[in-house]
């Protein structure tokens, strides 16, 4: 079909020693990625965090380059991870976040984003509430945008830390049951996540109350539960997604204390889990909502190496699109 | 004025063959073989098909009030330009159709302006509020064809059910545009698979075909005419079918996207795919073809609905709904429905899937019938010479520099296209070319 064309068929350019080049300017979401440039990136994250463990934690990889954070929600976590990962590799790097710009004018997003370019900017790193808005961007200009964040649809950086982390605990993603617990309707980690893992070979379910499960979700080929039991039960990883009780306009919400006793993560529960079963939450978590204080803080969570590794996902990421030429339009 | 050897179709005479049409002053004085020329002036239609002019019963002119992204003069000049020489305004404009005085100023600009002619459909409520209807025996004094609250969707039961029984009195016909916003809300896109995977709101097939199923009670009951603008999914067809075959005074439209295009297309959140009602899946394409070939649906209508760059080209969450078109209508019907391989100069013209004959039934024959338009949609003589010749043969590209409206809001840009308009005769005058 002549409107879903372009977004997909960017093939890899494979050298002779079968290894891949990164190609694109923007990293807008997991589903337009291959498993080899899933890989590529893991890769180098890998190399970049040897960087954070040594005591000068510097390298000049992106100096002179100037990358705008472009946050049009709040949010701390992620943008101090961008903010650090681009210091790291000594690129300048500028904030701009909805409350302090001419966002609050009434300026397009596009418009923002065509003066960002005319300002010889080099990376937008975009987070926004509307899904798209990051694909809209990369459509109207030539410099590389990194989605960090739109509406529901994708946060591939978190998908990547995450599977990144998986990967270091199990070495393989392959084979791995990975289950993926919370509000996945309204849920741009748990898409990412669906993405990388399954084109990883990972088999993943998706665990919800009926009315946060998205219509045909089932199609992204992943298992679909009501029943957290079930979905802990053969798990070698869990994914459990914080509750923006905060955003829920829907009523489709269970109340807090409903949603513990339903689908909260804890020891209690655990019990029937693998042993070293892996318990990952993208943060902010509310304890006592989403898995208990025990679990948050205990054996098998790998919730602060998670934040430590997305900053290593991120200096990828930012090297990797910087790479490319430009290629688009 | 004579169309020499064109090849005619004319579904309301049953007429299919070369014959020459004869016009004098604004009707048509005979069609038949040979006619002798005196001193007319002669136009040359050989290997050209000559059809009763398009009607297009679904337009936004934007005019009054918005024209800064169409006006009367540029909608009808798209118009003319795809063959259509008859439109249907919808009364959602910024002075909403509701009252003798914004009925008269349309009125005027579409006499002063207008290149093809132009109905008007007022509004059922006033200010398209869903709660006091307008006076229904002034509107049609003053000459609303029809009345329609189109998007703006009569939300309350007995606010429809008492409007149908009005519109029965006056003997008007009321349009439905069928969505049940408690349960569409802020969707924007067909509620499934594409939408779960662009992580954008769902609108269920359900909040169109309720209403659907809801307005063809409610037109049984006030024994009402009924008119269901554009249909998008199975389900309303086959209420539709089922109401036919009841001896409901139902009848149907759909949009040349909604069996052109589906949601898959929304896959780049290209804002150009967002329409009320949404794209749906194939499986609803497939059915909105099966209804126009087996004449569940009576009519294509474009739902011509201009927007500009601000209000388009920004997040798919907060852009306009529709497209326009007017110059993609007649083109999107000979892709998608007639067989490409049909010999229209030979015997074979019945299509694999709908012939030329049943095409201008859709898109003239059956929107004049449907309006009460009876001197158009026909090329019997003393009808109104309202003619659209097409080239069968040409092909072509609908380039953004070629549209002729006053917005690009359209997602067949740079679309090739087989068939074309040659030329349009309005009221016996030649009034566009190619």
């Amino acid at each position: 079909m002549a409107l879903t064309k372009s977004l997909y068929a960017k093939k890899d350019k494979m050298t002779t020693k079968n290894t891949v080049t990164w190609t694109k300017k923007d990293l807008l979401g997991l589903e337009y990625l291959t498993k080899e440039e899933i890989e590529l990136i893991l890769d180098s994250a890998r190399s970049f965090k040897e960087v954070l463990a040594r005591p000068l934690r510097k390298v000049p990889t992106l100096r002179g380059k100037t990358i705008v954070n472009l946050f049009y929600e709040p949010s701390t976590r992620t943008r101090t991870s961008f903010e650090l990962a681009a210091k790291r590799l000594s690129a300048d790097v500028i904030n701009m976040v909805k409350e302090s710009s001419s966002i609050q004018k009434g300026e397009t997003l596009i418009d923002t984003a065509r003066n960002l370019e005319a300002l010889k900017i080099d990376i937008i790193v975009v987070r926004h509430n509307c899904s798209g808005a990051a694909m809209m961007l990369s459509r109207s200009v030539n410099i590389s945008v990194v989605n960090a964040g739109d509406g529901w649809h994708e946060h591939p950086t978190q998908g990547l830390l995450d599977i990144f982390t998986l990967r270091e605990k199990l070495k393989s993603i392959k084979g791995l049951n990975v289950s993926i617990i919370g509000d996945i309707a309204h849920s741009r980690v748990a898409r990412s996540n669906i993405w990388g893992l399954t084109k990883l070979g990972a088999n993943v379910t998706v665990c919800a109350p009926e009315k946060l499960i998205p219509a045909g979700i089932e199609k992204l080929g992943v298992k679909v539960t009501n029943d957290v039991d079930e979905a802990i039960k053969k798990a070698d990883a869990i994914n459990v997604l914080r509750m923006q009780f905060e955003r829920d306009k829907t009523g489709a919400f269970p109340s807090r204390i409903e949603y513990f006793k339903a689908f909260g993560i804890t020891e209690e529960r655990l019990k029937n889990a693998k042993k070293d079963i892996i318990v990952m939450h993208p943060g902010p978590i509310n304890r006592g909502v989403e898995m208990s204080a025990e679990v948050a803080d205990g054996a098998n969570s790998v919730i602060l190496e998670q934040v430590t590794n997305g900053i290593a996902i991120r200096m990828a990421v930012l090297y990797l699109v910087s790479t490319a030429k430009k290629q688009r339009r | 004025m004579i169309i020499k050897n064109g090849y005619i179709i004319d579904p309301s005479n049953k007429r299919e063959g070369v014959f020459d049409i004869l016009i004098k002053g604004a009707k048509i004085k005979e069609v038949s073989k040979n006619i002798k020329a005196k001193d007319e002036e002669i136009i040359d239609a050989k290997k050209k098909i000559v059809i009763p002019g398009l009607i297009d019963m679904h337009v936004h002119l934007r005019e009054p009030g918005r024209e800064d992204i169409e006006t009367v003069k540029s909608a009808t000049g798209a118009a003319i330009s795809g063959g259509i020489t008859s439109i249907c305004s919808m009364p959602n404009t910024r002075l909403s159709i509701d009252n003798s005085e914004n009925l008269e100023l349309l009125k005027g600009i579409i006499k002063k302006d207008a290149k093809a002619f132009v109905s008007i459909v007022g509004a059922i409520t006033k200010g398209r509020k869903g709660k006091e209807i307008v006076d229904m025996k002034m509107m049609k004094e003053k000459g609303a064809i029809a009345l329609s609250d189109d998007g703006d969707s009569i939300q309350d039961e007995s606010v429809m059910l008492d409007a149908l029984k009005k519109a029965k009195e006056n003997n008007l016909l009321l349009i439905s545009h069928c969505e049940d916003k408690t349960i569409s809300k802020s969707g924007v896109v067909n509620e499934g698979i594409i939408a779960t995977k662009l992580g954008l709101r769902g609108i269920p097939k359900k909040a169109e075909y309720e209403f659907v199923e809801r307005d063809i009670e409610l037109a049984k009951k006030a024994k009402a005419k009924l008119h269901i603008a554009h249909v998008s999914c199975k389900e309303s067809v086959d209420m539709i079918r089922k109401a036919k075959r009841d001896g409901v005074r139902v009848s149907a439209e759909t949009a040349p996207h909604y069996f052109s295009l589906q949601d898959e297309c929304c896959v780049t959140y290209d804002t150009r795919t967002k329409m009320s009602p949404p794209l749906r899946s194939a499986e609803d394409v497939e059915a909105i073809k099966k209804g126009l070939i087996d004449g569940t649906i009576d009519a294509i209508a474009s739902d011509h609905a201009p927007h500009g760059k601000h209000e388009k080209e920004i997040e798919f969450d907060l852009a306009a709904f529709g497209i326009i078109g007017l110059e993609t209508s007649l083109a999107l019907a000979i892709m998608n429905l007639v067989d490409p391989h049909t010999k229209i100069f030979g015997v074979g013209v019945e299509g694999k899937r709908l012939s030329w004959m049943r095409l201008v039934e859709l898109m003239s024959a059956n929107p004049a019938k449907i309006l009460g338009l009876n001197h158009k949609g026909n090329l019997s003589p003393g009808s109104d010479a309202d003619i659209t010749i097409i080239d069968p043969e040409k092909k072509w590209v609908y380039t953004k520099d070629s549209i002729r409206s006053k917005s690009k809001n359209s997602p067949f840009i740079n679309w090739q296209f087989k068939g074309k308009v040659a030329g349009v005769v309005v009221g016996g005058k030649i009034v566009f070319s190619r």
